[in-house]
């Protein structure tokens, strides 16, 4: 047992800081900085092959090696919680590679990757998101040709994104887009903001953090610059609207933060919890600090 | 210009490549002119290139030479030549045609087939309609044929569908390529009373009729165009 | 002579829309097309005949704006009056020519149609493409084109794919026609439908084209379909124009040995 720890301890310090080696971090880096100077814009990159498969937060994995320094602290969230399989492991994996200090908490961070969720706590200026992406090209429902997407980028021949939502209000009488919900940014560029639910979108326009988004299979990277306009598509007589709901979070009683919906009994009773663990874990505590 | 039409040294040829190039001249050197008013009948037997002459001046057979000019809008315009929207503007405004024969347009009304040379000229519906109905019930179509496209009809309905088109505006210069053929004794009456109407106006008519009464009905002048006549001026007077 | 006889612009508008000089794009010796030349004014109708392998097809393309020609020029005079030389104009000039003042209706309705996409947002989509941002009025575009092109219009939500070959061939239209399109380009538009359909379809295509004073450039190899659209015809053969002119001359009394032969052809009903 002992002997297997030490291993894995000089395994560990084998690596290169943060996994990849400091050509890709640069070549990463790079193309990070182009697409924070054209924002909203997708910028291809080499992506590397990393220890665990497509899908998983391999293109969020490598734009988080590219930018780690060893003093950051960084916190990982899967569907807003910190403590799912997927966000324990990479964050396990970036304390054994690059040896950095890891957090739960959103004020404390200053490098989060995430998928699917913004944390409902404000983002402050000098905090990083990184987003992973499964499909960074929000015109490929409609178009499948790269070549054709990318002319109509250059272009900025965008109707067919109302495509999209017109055939939501057809067939539901809304739009029902509730998540990956286009956006355009700095006025320009559309941009799918990764599958947060469109309950996220406002946290994007004029956010003091930066970020960043990197979809592993399909090699690409795009940003959004602190303090940039992002504006959701919809129709003048269908305004873009976010998901509420009638009921509080069980746990800390809130009424203004994403809640997921949880069957807790045969009988098929519902509660409605925080999909924010973090956020729901102070308010808790304050809660109780104050009973107390 | 009092001659609304002037015909000078107008020829055609029909060289059929599919049979080994063989060159039929039809028409050679005619010289003619018509003044308002006046109905010009082509003469000649079967095969003298009546319904050619006819088919020429309206554009739609191509004239291998000489000069063909109609009054259009004011001024002499010449066909021979002219760019197809030319021809395509005098057809509309100038130059009518009745053949025997009506071009059936699936699933057009009787009704629409009659009112289009109004309505392409810009006549509203209405005016348009009255006029149709009015030239439909004097031909004796049936009111229950009129909502129904033509191409089911007898031929001589057909026929009479077809005259009624080409009767719905007035045409300074009209050709008519036996109008009267097959119709019974009263439908041909209206139809040489509708022609009478049209010189009265002060439109020039040239046709062909092979109806011996219906000719002398409404001839002004005879053009001979049998071979032994050898390209003439118009050869006699009535 | 019907076709012919149809509406004609005044020749007040002495100035053409459309005009393509020396046109050339060859793929072998007599494979593409060459030196053509034409001018298309406001509401006439060109129809290219000639058999398969002509270069109908390429002539389209190039006049189209999709393929540059190896020689020659094709310019366009927008509602603006300007002249627009089409392949020195940027792409983003030419995409938006070609959603806005001009239209394309393919023979195969799949290429022109999203087919993922229900009939409503087929129609609404050139309209959203110039800014429309409201959703009523897109609906009532949809269903009013839906009626113009005799589709019932409580279909407006089902797919494409639902829809008879004629219905949507129908609906393409619907969605050229939609942002007023002064020219429209045309490829064998009632090559892959029935004839019963097909007679109903180019009435429908014949009364709109005059209605709305379209300028149309229709590739057929069907001379009936050509007789009742067209105004005025050019016949292709071995990648050159052997034969122009007035429909109805055309095919009454042909002059080129090819033409004679192609109407010769074909059979009378």
């Amino acid at each position: 047992m002992n002997l297997s720890t030490a291993s894995g301890a000089r395994e560990a310090s084998a690596y290169n800081f943060a996994y990849l080696d400091e050509q890709t971090k640069r070549m990463i880096r790079r193309g990070l900085l182009k697409a924070i100077s054209i924002p909203g814009y997708q910028v291809p990159f080499g992506g590397r092959e990393m220890p665990l498969p497509y899908g998983w937060g391999t293109g969020g994995m490598q734009l988080t090696a590219a930018i780690l320094g060893a003093d950051d602290v960084l916190k990982v969230i899967d569907q807003g919680a910190d403590d799912t399989t997927n966000a324990v492991s990479i964050r396990r994996f970036f304390a054994r590679t690059a040896g950095v200090a890891t957090t739960e908490r959103t004020v404390e961070a200053s490098v989060i990757q995430t998928r699917h969720r913004i944390p409902e706590t404000p983002l402050s200026a000098g905090q990083i998101m990184v987003y992973q992406v499964p499909i960074p090209e929000p015109l490929r429902f409609i178009e499948p040709s790269e070549q054709e997407t990318r002319t109509m980028h250059a272009l900025e021949d965008y109707g067919v994104m109302h495509v999209k939502l017109y055939e939501d209000i057809a067939t539901f009488g809304h739009i029902a887009t509730a998540y990956a919900y286009p956006v355009t940014v700095d006025e320009r560029y559309v941009m799918d903001p990764s599958p947060i639910p469109k309950f996220d979108n406002p946290k994007l326009d004029m956010s003091p953090a930066l970020m960043l988004f990197g979809a592993g299979r399909e090699k690409r990277l795009y940003a959004v610059p602190p303090f940039t306009k992002v504006i959701s598509l919809d129709f003048e007589d269908h305004p873009f609207a976010v998901q509420q709901w009638e009921e509080c979070c069980a746990f800390c009683g809130s009424s203004e933060s994403f809640l997921d919906e949880l069957i807790v009994d045969d009988a098929g009773s519902k509660r409605y919890v925080c999909s924010d663990t973090d956020y729901c874990r102070q308010r808790t505590e304050r809660l109780e600090e104050n009973l107390q | 210009m009092n001659n609304l039409i002037e015909v000078s040294g107008l020829s055609k040829t029909f060289t059929l490549h599919q049979q080994n190039g063989v060159v039929l001249q039809v028409l050679r050197d005619l010289n003619f002119s018509v003044r308002g008013g006046e109905c010009l009948v082509l003469h000649g037997q079967s095969g003298a290139g009546k319904s050619t002459l006819l088919r020429t001046l309206y554009g739609n057979y191509l004239a291998a030479g000489g000069s063909i000019r109609i009054r259009h809008q004011g001024a002499p315009v010449e066909l021979v030549g002219a760019e197809p929207r030319q021809v395509l503007d005098v057809r509309r405004q100038s130059l009518g045609y009745v053949s025997q024969f009506l071009r059936v347009i699936p699933r057009v009304s009787t009704l629409d087939v009659v009112m289009e040379p109004a309505l392409s000229r810009g006549w509203a519906r209405a005016d348009a309609q009255v006029r149709a109905k009015e030239l439909l019930a004097r031909l004796n179509i049936p009111e229950a044929l009129w909502q129904l496209a033509p191409g089911t009809f007898s031929g001589g309905e057909q026929q009479r569908v077809n005259i009624a088109r080409g009767f719905m505006v007035e045409w300074p210069v009209m050709l008519l390529d036996e109008p009267t053929a097959s119709l019974d004794d009263a439908n041909r009456q209206v139809v040489l009373e509708l022609i009478n109407e049209a010189k009265a106006a002060g439109s020039v008519l040239i046709g062909i009729f092979h109806d011996r009464t219906a000719r002398e009905a409404v001839a002004d002048r005879y053009l001979d165009m049998s071979a032994e006549a050898a390209q003439p001026e118009y050869v006699y007077v009535v | 002579m019907s076709a012919a006889e149809r509406l004609q612009p005044a020749l007040a508008t002495a100035e053409p829309l459309f005009s393509a000089r020396d046109l050339t794009r060859l793929y072998g010796p007599e494979k593409g097309c060459q030196g053509v030349s034409f001018d298309l004014y406001p509401g006439e109708v060109l129809g290219i005949v000639g058999e398969s392998g002509s270069g109908k097809s390429t002539l389209l393309s190039l006049l189209s704006g999709r393929c540059p020609p190896d020689r020659g020029a094709v310019s366009y005079r927008g509602r603006d009056g300007q002249w627009l030389d089409l392949y020195s104009a940027s792409e983003a000039e030419r995409r938006t020519l070609l959603r806005t003042e001009w239209g394309f209706v393919e023979q195969n309705p799949r290429d022109g149609l999203r087919m993922a996409v229900s009939a409503g947002a087929n129609i609404g989509e050139r309209l959203m493409a110039q800014g429309v941002r409201h959703y009523g009025e897109l609906r009532a575009a949809g269903l009013d084109w839906l009626s113009q092109v005799e589709i019932d219009p409580a279909r407006i939500d089902d797919l494409p794919r639902t829809f008879s070959g004629g219905m949507q061939q129908r609906l393409q239209i619907a969605r050229n026609l939609v942002s007023a399109p002064r020219l429209v380009f045309m490829d064998e538009p009632t090559g892959g439908l029935d004839v019963s359909v097909q007679a109903r379809l180019l009435d429908l295509l014949r009364g709109l084209v005059r209605e709305l004073d379209l300028a149309v450039v229709i590739v057929t190899h069907d001379l009936a379909v050509a007789r009742l659209l067209a105004d005025r015809l050019m016949v292709m053969r071995r990648s050159k124009v052997v034969e122009a002119g007035l429909t109805d001359q055309i095919l009454d009394d042909p002059q080129h040995p090819y033409s004679q032969l192609l109407v010769s052809s074909v059979l009378q009903p």
